[in-house]
């Protein structure tokens, strides 16, 4: 029999501190889609997208009735577009990025992933062309989302491709200017991508995947900074397992709903992400967490340690509660997205040298940055080479999403509205990097990838 | 299947009776009843049988709520699974 606290903790969650499922993305294959004729390559994606996926957004409501969950986002991942797409010219890939936001649009999605290269070796002639179209197939779609994988602990960093994206991120901020730039806010530059992330603006279907697979993202922040603030003054291993208990619980509902959206759509069931996902509400806040922990303020001294220490505690509750864990799997900390973030960026306890610092420690990276619209490109390859060289040291992925927002300056806004929220913008270093990044090449791989 | 119903808003005459007049009528079956009041606020949760239910699952949630909207209550209906895999291992 069920506990009457049980029932009343559970719809508590749900009721007052946003508990939700962020997202069921299902990934799918367009491996099959390859041809020599553009139009008839975009029919195929078309068709094989809009078949495979057809009842994911009812599938999703249903759940979403039987069990009383909200579920926020229904979403597609697909095979990175660049190796779909072989010999052809960046107007090419521009039509695919269209035919990708045709499909979305037909399913009733809010954002498909995979407008994607894997270029963190080196870039063949597609992987070129697929870069350098993404300003213009971000600024004229609406619900894609790009990324470039440009770094893996086992290759290295591929300086060409970091150098590239420098140009590409201020092309795309530019060709939006008259909407904060939010190009920007669908583009990530990543450091060892997982292949079955679930979150956008990451989300892509990777080779190693099967035809077709059900991902799971769940949210939390609300619960887990309730949870602590429950807990009051206890010492870090009863707050440990504070931490553990909830993430178990939210990621069992995570599994539930994974589990029963692979079954009544068919298709195979991947992993459940465990990263505690914020919103721009007032109370899901991952910055709230971290205060209730016992900071002043997000971004103060101290930051880093709460940080390592939830994520750390989230993944150990999680990893039971879930048969495949996987995807980013950390807590974010997206500065636009995150009410905490923000009023802490605003007061300056939170700084960008800071948020690096705590990149160090949990998923993902520099996330939802808004920075000054004159940045140098040089400054803003600093920026990812930097981000990106944590994840290859310590064998995690990082990323980088960052927003020069045209014609703004350090104290503006830019405001993109429902989750992507709005974020003022930070100062950066002033000093150049730029005879570092223009020298082009690859950064070795790191000496303890060599384990074979 | 069984199915979790929660009923919060303004504590007034025959709530109980209203929502469970409901659930009789639709083929819900109570097996569970539990209620406090609160500050003039009413909860009650009930653990419900759905197997003679007469109409679809989702027709039994849309009603529900709806009966909750029009009499200034809060009515929510979540599967007994939900439940199940939070709490227990």
């Amino acid at each position: 029999m069920l506990s009457r606290d049980d029932i009343s903790e559970t719809i508590n969650m749900i009721r007052e501190e946003n508990l939700d499922i962020r997202t069921i993305t299902m990934g799918i294959s367009l491996l099959d889609c390859a041809s020599e004729d553009t139009t008839r390559l975009c029919d195929k994606i078309y068709d094989k997208i809009t078949t495979t996926a057809k009842d994911l957004c009812r599938v999703g409501c249903e759940i979403e009735k039987t069990y009383g969950i909200p579920i926020i986002n229904k979403r597609v991942s697909v095979t990175p577009i660049s190796i779909v797409s072989q010999n052809r010219d960046s107007g090419d890939m521009v039509k695919i990025a269209k035919t990708l936001d045709r499909a979305a649009d037909t399913l009733g999605i809010n954002f498909i992933g995979g407008y994607s290269a894997l270029v963190h070796k080196a870039m063949t002639n597609a992987d070129k062309a697929l870069i350098d179209s993404i300003p213009e197939a971000l600024a004229s779609t609406s619900s894609v989302c790009s990324s470039v994988n440009v770094a893996t602990s086992k290759t290295g960093i591929n300086m060409d491709a970091v150098r590239l994206m420098g140009t590409v991120i201020k092309k795309a901020a530019y060709l939006t200017k008259d909407t904060d730039s939010s190009a920007c806010s669908k583009l990530v530059v990543f450091a060892n991508a997982p292949e079955d992330n679930p979150f956008m603006a990451g989300a892509f279907h990777g080779v190693g995947e099967g035809e077709s697979v059900i991902n799971v993202g769940v949210s939390g922040p609300g619960v887990m900074a309730r949870a602590i603030e429950k807990a009051g003054k206890c010492d870090f291993g009863e707050l440990a397992d504070v931490i553990k208990k909830t993430s178990f619980k939210i990621t069992r509902m995570g599994q539930l709903v994974a589990k029963e959206a692979s079954k009544r759509l068919g298709v195979p069931f991947g992993i459940v992400d465990l990263s505690l996902a914020p919103t721009p509400a007032v109370g899901d806040s991952v910055a709230l967490v971290l205060e209730n922990m016992g900071l002043e303020m997000c971004g103060t001294h101290g930051t880093t340690a709460a940080l390592a220490m939830l994520n750390d505690a989230v993944k150990k509750g999680g990893i039971m509660a879930s048969s495949y864990v996987g995807g980013l799997s950390g807590a974010f900390i997206p500065v636009s997205e995150d009410a905490g973030m923000i009023a802490a960026a605003e007061s300056g306890a939170l700084t960008v040298e800071k948020l690096e610092a705590m990149t160090a420690v949990c998923s993902v990276g520099l996330d939802m940055i808004a920075v000054p619209g004159d940045v140098s490109e040089e400054t803003i390859c600093g920026i990812i080479a930097d981000e990106i060289a944590i994840g290859v040291i310590n064998n995690k992925t990082t990323a980088v999403r960052v927003i020069p927002a045209y014609g703004k300056k350090e104290g503006d806004y830019v405001d993109f509205g429902g989750l992507l929220g709005r974020a003022p913008i930070m100062a950066l270093n002033s000093r150049s990097c730029a005879d570092f990044v223009n020298r082009g090449g690859r950064i070795p791989a790191p000496v303890h990838s060599f384990k074979n | 299947m069984k199915t979790v119903v929660s009923v919060v808003g303004k504590d007034s005459m025959g709530i109980v009776a209203l929502v469970s007049t409901k659930c009789a009528a639709l083929g819900a079956n109570i097996l569970d009843i539990s209620q406090s009041i609160l500050d003039d606020y009413f909860a009650m949760i009930m653990l419900i049988n759905m197997d003679k239910l007469n109409v679809e699952f989702t027709e039994f949630v849309d009603e529900m709520e709806a009966l909750g909207k029009t009499n200034g209550l809060e009515i929510h209906v979540m599967h007994e699974d939900l439940f199940n895999s939070m709490h227990k291992i």
